[in-house]
């Protein structure tokens, strides 16, 4: 064994006393990093999951349009005109198989469908209720809002006079698989559609509103033969959709919206959660780094004469310093690996008391590799930085002197 | 004669910033391959500096100190280091032995730090000498656990594992029983005559220093006598 290790190794088991404590009080701050980090993780990947199983990461459509004067000013004849904004119509996407086919292509989007979204009111006996029509491609969509896992009752089967529709509206309006409802669409266009399917998607509008088709029946529904109005997509980390969006809308003119935009507010919230959790983390560095700071400087004083002597029957300075330097990064290691083995069985424990009245976890924790590997990455560099003070100390201890006075 | 293993020319070494405390006022000595040599004079004559300016743990104010014929003055702190590793043994008053060690592993601790990593060489050289120290069966104590002369038996094993030309012992016996005191006298003795080691005993007993081949007496950080009692006597 290199002789620096075999000191620092005998060094920390005979200051047995110490060496545990100070790894207990690593662990127990290396535990609280990795449990409050994994309720975090998991609390924020609940969240975005929830926001979005019922939203499109992206999606595209066309922009709005703009008033046009019927008059142009010429030279030597000016006109007078207010010029109002013009009202929006539904209109489709020009091209869109091919805008479709652009949009897979950009780097990042791993899914890409064409939607046909309007207003209607659904009417069964006596209720009259506002819906979203969505008409869909049913093979693309399913890579968007993966609707048929969230079906309750019936199936998902969109063929042509069939729809499913959002559980709350199913309540509202009284009816079940295989019941019939009037829809008439904002264009004046009604039909008699039967329900195949009722989903719930978690989201209370969208459980309220949705009525989801086939694309045909919503093209029927609106007088939009072969049209499409949105293109949705799905990009793979979905914190970059923002920034693809951006893209997007540069490179093709459309009007590319992100979840990110649209749904602010949580992210807002998400950041300052991870700001809290960065604090944590760094009142916990701390903590450690003066923990093994001051059992270091302390055992640096204690053993200064011992220093002195191995320093003069010839132990060169570097040696010293590395008895230290690897003291602080096993202190850090050891520590933080029990911390770590602490830390995810509390969250385990957590998770596992804490319950919904359905069963599942209230809290769900996230554990993964890379949180408890960074967790012991940034308490060994600690050990090993906070190490350093006292290891230069007692590296430069002039060995005269501490023979005499040790 | 033989060749001389030290010579210290005119060291001079001053403390101090405003008010300068002048320990050693040019001290010149030569030792020679062989020879064991006491030191002696009262408390704060200069003894202990002159040890640790020959021990290489310390530096003069002027002057040079010559070991094994190369120029200390010309090294740098980390030569200095190897230079101590393995051209010198220190004895020190008391033992200073590593308590969390045993006594084995401390006598491989100088070699084991100057070299980084042990061989099983290391630890038979080590072995043979606590043998040759007469403490063969105590080799895997804690030094904790071993008697004072024991324990400064382990360190003058410890000094000799490397078979260093020159060893430095500062008051080897001046914490032991006139018993162990003489065990270990004639141990240095030993290794003395049968390897030619040299020796530099700083004492403050005169029993040990009239036993020694050459007495060295400092006063006021001067060499006030040189003698050589045996030589003398012949």
């Amino acid at each position: 064994m290199p002789f620096a290790w075999f000191v620092a190794i005998r060094y920390m088991l005979s200051a047995r006393g110490q060496t545990s404590l100070i790894l207990a009080a690593v662990s127990v701050g290396v535990s609280v990093v990795v449990f409050l980090s994994a309720l975090i993780n998991g609390l924020q990947a609940s969240l975005i999951q929830s926001t979005l199983g019922s939203q499109p990461h992206i999606t595209l459509r066309v922009a709005r349009e703009s008033p046009r004067p019927l008059v142009e000013p010429s030279a030597g004849r000016a006109i007078s005109r207010p010029i109002q904004p013009a009202s929006q119509r539904l209109r489709s996407m020009d091209q869109w198989p091919v805008r479709l086919a652009e949009a897979q292509q950009f780097p990042g989007v791993t899914a890409a469908s064409p939607t046909l979204t309007g207003s209607g009111i659904a009417t069964r006996a006596d209720a009259r209720l506002p819906v979203a029509i969505r008409g869909v491609d049913p093979e693309r969509f399913l890579a968007i809002i993966n609707i048929p896992a969230k079906i309750i009752r019936g199936s998902f089967d969109i063929s042509p006079g069939t729809m499913v529709i959002g559980s709350t509206l199913a309540n509202e309006l009284a009816v079940d698989v295989g019941d019939k409802v009037r829809l008439a669409s904002t264009e004046g266009i009604e039909q008699v559609l039967t329900v195949s399917g009722v989903f719930t998607l978690g989201n209370a509008g969208v459980d309220k509103t949705w009525v989801v088709m086939s694309l045909r029946q919503a093209q029927s529904m609106f007088g939009l033969l072969g049209g499409a109005t949105t293109i949705e997509l799905k990009v793979s980390d979905v914190f970059t959709a923002e920034g693809i969006a951006s893209e997007i809308q540069s490179q093709t003119g459309l009007l590319a919206e992100s979840w990110m935009a649209l749904n602010a507010e949580l992210l807002a919230g998400l950041s300052a959660q991870s700001s809290s959790k960065t604090m944590i983390q760094a009142c916990v560095v701390i903590t450690v780094a003066l923990g093994i700071a001051s059992v270091l400087i302390v055992s640096v004083v204690q053993k200064s004469r011992e220093i002195g002597i191995l320093r003069a029957v010839g132990t060169p300075a570097r040696r010293v310093l590395a008895i230290f330097l690897i003291q602080g990064g096993v202190l850090g290691l050891i520590g933080s690996l029990v911390g770590c083995a602490l830390g995810v069985v509390f969250a385990r424990l957590f998770e596992s008391i804490a319950l919904n009245p359905d069963g599942m976890p209230r809290f769900p924790v996230q554990v993964d590799l890379d949180l408890l590997l960074g967790a012991t990455a940034l308490a060994t560099g600690v050990g090993l930085v906070t190490a350093v003070i006292p290891a230069r100390r007692a590296a430069k201890l002039d060995p005269a002197t501490a023979i005499r006075s040790g | 004669m033989a060749d001389p293993i030290l010579t210290v020319e005119q060291v001079v070494r001053e403390y101090g910033e405003r008010v300068r405390t002048r320990a050693l006022a040019g001290v010149n000595l030569t030792l020679r391959l062989g020879e064991l040599a006491a030191l002696i004079g009262p408390s704060g004559s200069g003894k202990s500096t002159l040890l640790n300016l020959i021990g290489l743990l310390d530096r003069p104010t002027s002057g040079r100190v010559i070991l094994a014929g190369q120029d200390t003055s010309q090294l740098d702190e980390r030569a200095l280091t190897t230079m101590r590793a393995r051209t010198l043994g220190f004895v020190f008053q008391f033992h200073h032995l590593l308590p969390e060690f045993t006594a084995v592993e401390n006598v491989m601790l100088p070699e084991w730090a100057d070299r980084g990593t042990p061989t099983p060489e290391m630890r038979t050289r080590a072995e043979q000498i606590l043998d040759a120290v007469g403490l063969a069966d105590r080799a895997q104590y804690r030094t904790s656990d071993l008697s004072g002369g024991q324990q400064q038996r382990v360190a003058i094993a410890r000094a000799l594992v490397r078979r260093p030309p020159l060893v430095l012992a500062d008051e080897p016996t001046g914490n032991l029983d006139t018993a162990s005191a003489d065990e270990v006298f004639e141990l240095m003795r030993k290794f003395n005559r049968e390897r030619g080691t040299t020796f530099l005993i700083v004492t403050h007993d005169p029993r040990i220093a009239e036993r020694c081949n050459r007495v060295i007496e400092i006063v006021d950080g001067r060499v006030a006598r040189d003698t050589e009692p045996e030589r003398k006597g012949t």
